[in-house]
Parts: C-alpha cells; sequence; structure tokens
C-alpha cells in the first residue's frame, strides 16, 4: 500500500543515491498511523459488538416457539413462558400505520422542496420547520400526542395514537433523506424530459422519482427502523397492555419498545430474561427490514451497463 | 412537417443579466442552420428561447417575437408543453433516461403523452431508431438499459427520442461536442439525412462541423464582459466562411480571436 516506492523525481537530490529505498522515519510513521487507524476503528465497533452480544447471550435463552406465539396474558412476573406476540403484532401494525401516513406526506414534502418550491418563501419556511421538527426530543411528540389527540379530542390509548406520535418523528427524517435523493437526480434528466413536451408534473412523476426510487427506499427503510425502537413516544400514547389487542384504532395495545421497558422494569428473572428476548427480536426486526431495504434498492437501481 | 422560425427584436435575461439582446432573423426550413460564436456569446440561450426552455430556469425571461410560421411561441395563451412538443431538442451531453430501456427511452415522449397502443408504439420506435440511424445495432437489444450504449449510440438514442415525437423543429445544443470523430461523423450523416424532413438548428464550436453540416450559419458575438450577447451576421455558409460581411466574423473564422 503506502510502502509502495515513490518515483525518485520527487525525492530531494541527496536522497537519490539510493534509488527508490524508503527511509526508516517515513516507515516508521506509516505502520504508526496505520495502527492509530486501526484502533479508532475497533474503538467504534466494540460498543456494538458488545450490545449485540450481551443482548445475544441473555436472549436467545426465551427465544423459542412460545415467546413468538404467546401474549403475556395471565402471566406474572414471577412466572416462566409468556411471550411478546402481543408486543410485536403491536409494533408491526403502529409502524405499518405510521409509515402509511408519513411517507406519502414526506415524499410529496421533499417533492415540493426540490421541484416547485425553488428559493420561494414558502419552501425556506416549510424547510426551517422540517429541521425543527428533525430536533424534536421523541417524548415531546409523545406529550403533542397525548394532549392534543386524548386529552383535547378525548380519544382512548390506542396504537393509532402511537402511530402518530411516530409519524411526527418520522416525517422529518424522510423529507431529508427524500430532497438529497431528488437533489442527485441530473438536471439534465429534468430537461430532456421537458423538451419532449413532457408536463413537470409527469416528468416528476415518471423521470425524477423512479431515478431517485432506490435512495428514497433506503431512507424510507432507514426511518422505519429508528421509529420502531422508539419507547417514549408510546410509553404516553399506547398504554400498556399484557393481552393481544389486534385493533390498532381501540384500546391499548403493547409494542416491543414498551414490552421490553415493562419487562426490564420487573424484579423477577422470568422477566429480567423476556426483556432480553424482547430486545433481541427487536434487533432482529430491524436487520430484517434493512436488509428487505437493501433488496428492494437492489430490484430498483438504476441499470448502467 | 417543418417550419420556418422567424425571431424579430428577441431579448433574454436571467434575472437582472442581460444574456442576449436584440436579436432578429429568419431560419429556412427543411435546412440546418448552424449557430457559432465564441464561449459565453449567447447561442445556447438563444437556441433555449426557440422552444421556450430558457424560462425553465428560475428568474429567466424572455421579451420578443418568435413566429414559427404563423404562431407566436410567446404569445398569450401559448403553453410552453405543446411548444416543446413540436419543437424537439438534443443536448450536448448525451442523456437517455437512466431507468429506462432503450426501447422506454425511444418511446418516453409518447408515454408521458399519453399514446399506449403497443403496436403505434412499436412503429414509432422502430422508425425513429431507424431514422436515428441506431435500429441496426440495437435491433436484437431493445430491452437492455439506454445507458448501457457507447456515447455516441447514446447521443443517436437522444436524437431517436427526439424525432419520436414528431417535432417541426430540431434543436441540437453542440450535440457533438461530447463524442469522439467516428461517432461525430455519425450523428453527421444523421443530420444530413433528417434535414430533408426537419428544420434543424444546431450549435457547434466546431466551424469545420458547421462548414459540413449547415445551409446558413449565424455568428454570434459578445461585446465584453457582462455585455449581452448579440448576432453579428447570419447568411449562407459558404459566404460566411470565404467572404463575410463583418470584420469580427472574419476574425473569428480565421481564429484570430476566440
Amino acid at each position: 500500500m503506502t510502502t509502495l516506492t515513490k518515483p525518485t523525481d520527487d525525492l530531494p537530490p541527496a536522497a537519490r543515491g539510493s534509488l527508490g529505498s524508503v527511509s526508516a522515519a517515513r516507515k516508521l510513521k506509516d505502520r504508526l498511523v496505520q495502527i492509530l487507524v486501526y484502533i479508532a476503528f475497533a474503538l467504534a465497533v466494540v460498543p456494538l459488538v458488545s450490545v449485540l452480544w450481551t443482548v445475544l447471550t441473555n436472549g436467545l435463552g426465551r427465544l423459542d416457539a412460545t415467546f413468538l406465539q404467546f401474549s403475556m396474558n395471565g402471566v406474572g412476573g414471577r412466572d416462566e413462558g409468556g411471550g411478546a406476540y402481543h408486543a410485536i403484532l403491536g409494533t408491526l401494525e403502529q409502524v405499518a400505520i405510521t409509515s402509511v401516513i408519513a411517507v406519502p406526506i414526506a415524499v410529496l414534502t421533499a417533492v415540493y422542496l426540490v421541484e416547485y418550491g425553488g428559493n420561494g418563501r414558502l419552501a425556506r419556511a416549510v424547510s426551517f420547520f422540517v429541521d425543527v421538527m428533525t430536533g424534536i426530543p421523541s417524548i415531546v411528540a409523545g406529550l403533542f400526542v397525548l394532549a392534543l389527540w386524548l386529552l383535547t379530542f378525548g380519544f382512548t390509548y390506542s396504537g393509532f395514537a402511537g402511530s402518530l406520535a411516530l409519524t411526527i418523528l418520522m416525517i422529518p427524517t424522510v423529507v431529508r433523506a427524500t430532497e438529497e435523493m431528488l437533489k442527485l437526480v441530473p438536471n439534465d434528466l429534468r430537461e430532456a424530459s421537458y423538451a419532449l413536451g413532457v408536463p413537470r408534473w409527469r416528468t416528476v412523476c415518471f423521470v425524477v422519482l423512479p431515478t431517485a426510487l432506490t435512495g428514497i427506499i433506503t431512507g424510507v427503510m432507514l426511518a422505519v427502523a429508528r421509529v420502531m425502537g422508539e419507547t417514549a413516544p408510546l410509553l404516553l400514547t399506547i398504554f400498556f397492555t399484557k393481552a393481544i389487542n389486534a385493533n390498532p384504532f381501540e384500546g391499548p395495545q403493547a409494542a416491543l419498545p414498551t414490552f421490553i421497558w415493562e419487562q426490564a422494569g420487573d424484579p423477577n428473572q422470568a422477566s429480567i430474561d423476556r426483556a432480553w428476548t424482547g430486545a433481541l427480536v427487536l434487533i432482529l426486526l430491524i436487520m430484517l427490514f434493512n436488509l428487505g431495504a437493501r433488496l428492494v434498492a437492489r430490484f430498483f437501481r438504476p441499470v448502467s451497463r | 412537417m417543418a417550419k420556418r422560425i422567424e425571431v424579430s427584436g428577441l431579448h433574454a435575461y436571467y434575472g437582472g443579466v442581460h444574456a442576449i439582446a436584440d436579436i432578429s432573423m429568419t431560419i429556412e426550413p427543411r435546412s440546418v442552420t448552424a449557430f457559432i460564436g465564441p464561449s459565453g456569446c449567447g447561442k445556447s440561450t438563444f437556441l433555449r428561447t426557440l422552444n421556450r426552455m430558457h424560462e425553465v430556469i428560475p428568474g429567466a425571461r424572455v421579451e420578443g417575437k418568435v413566429m414559427l410560421d404563423d404562431e407566436d411561441l410567446y404569445g398569450p395563451g401559448v403553453d410552453p408543453v405543446a411548444v416543446r412538443r413540436v419543437v424537439g431538442m438534443v443536448f450536448q451531453r448525451p442523456n437517455p433516461f437512466p431507468t429506462m430501456s432503450i426501447y422506454d427511452n425511444v418511446a418516453a415522449g409518447l408515454k408521458l403523452n399519453g399514446v399506449r397502443r403497443k403496436s403505434r408504439l412499436d412503429d414509432i420506435v422502430e422508425e425513429s431508431l431507424k431514422g436515428a440511424n441506431l435500429w441496426n445495432e440495437v435491433k436484437d437489444r431493445l430491452n437492455k438499459p439506454g445507458a448501457g450504449l457507447s456515447g455516441g449510440q447514446q447521443q443517436r438514442l437522444c436524437i431517436a427520442r427526439a424525432i419520436a415525437v414528431q417535432p417541426q423543429v430540431l434543436l441540437m445544443d453542440e450535440p457533438c461536442s461530447a463524442l469522439d470523430p467516428i461517432s461525430t461523423l455519425a450523428v453527421e450523416d444523421l443530420i444530413a439525412k433528417l434535414k430533408s424532413q426537419y428544420t434543424i438548428v444546431i450549435v457547434t464550436h466546431n466551424m469545420q462541423q458547421a462548414a459540413r453540416v449547415s445551409d446558413r450559419t449565424a455568428f454570434f458575438n459578445i461585446a465584453g464582459i457582462g455585455k449581452p450577447g448579440k448576432l453579428v451576421e447570419i447568411g449562407d455558409t459558404s459566404k460566411i466562411f470565404t467572404k463575410p460581411e463583418q470584420k469580427a466574423t472574419e476574425e473569428y473564422i480565421t481564429g484570430r480571436f476566440g
């Protein structure tokens, strides 16, 4: 790599005598920097590996059919058995509803910002508020839904209320990701389309969005993975339940993050084991989503050769 | 097909910048008109005013008249989208749509304007690719991505895409400047063939090319930095290249500046 010999022209005249041999000091420096880079990399990976390892060793024990098929209904903290089916179901439903609401709003916002807004006052205002939304602490999103949807409008705790809180968190990330992808679409393509007499909206739908689709899908999947692990806004909006509630619009629902929170708060070993397995399932779900995103992205990738 | 363009008193601006000033000329149908001149003299800007692509850029505007036969392109109530269907354009860099196959690239203009019948699309795609001298090279791989072709083939694909919507006029903005000599030759042959059906306007930096392909040549120049570009003279190509009326034209053509 960097120990390649340099052309002699680059060396000072004094060094030209020894053709190509690299001085000891340079070799040492090269080694030193290499070692530094490796150490930095190792340091960055330590927390990741440590978390994965801990979750795996503690969680694998309870990762069984019972865990995936049963709820906690009638299971006390001290009891063995019980499962997270209700929580997995809840998380999947809530995230699905969140995506259905957030993705269209966010993608359309990004299309407006990039394709139509230009540098106008409205576009700048929208852009500013998206930035503000990015910075909202997740519990504030939960409090907002609690105050508006539950306390002011009088709806009960439900998976849907949780989805609303997650929507607030998902929109800005998807807007930003989509915006970046749309900006990457070369202007040449838009002009080529306009020059064929294609109206702007059709250009956006059939040329710009398909070209950026891969990146948009990746962005959406990453946002999904992120909101899947949100706990704070759910605590205030979906409440707790130990039973299966398949209806996200009525009554308290469970979710994996709140399940983990609940089980980890119980001092009994059986509950703590369930919390670890819940965490493992959550990580696996998110990994599955990321994998899915990569596959979808590969499938839609603009072909070159 | 093929219409005459008559431009009178045309000015174009980018925001506060006056890009081209007071241009009047007639572009004859079924012939090739070449625009030459130093960089930044407004050739491309003027070309883009001829199919209302200029105003796609934020802050850009145009004053003056562009008559296509008896219709003013800048008249009240004229839809720029409709103008661009009649006046097609080929760009400097080949820009096939990367998500589409060769077939879809050629059919794009039609499909995006609502033509759906497969048999009709098939006919037009074949006709356009033949028209662009590309059919024999791609007929066995119409479903392969357009971006997989060579640069010269891509540019001919873009020409096929432009003629597929059956325009009256074809504008070409330095169509060969990103191509090698052999591809350039292929495109020039194509231009010579297309001029029997279309009004063709080509911007080029290559004076030999202007001399080879065009019937009439217009020379643009700029008085200085920050000043708008102007039309110096327009005339038959043979005349412009042998005894131009203006001194600036002669100096440019003989390579004394620019």
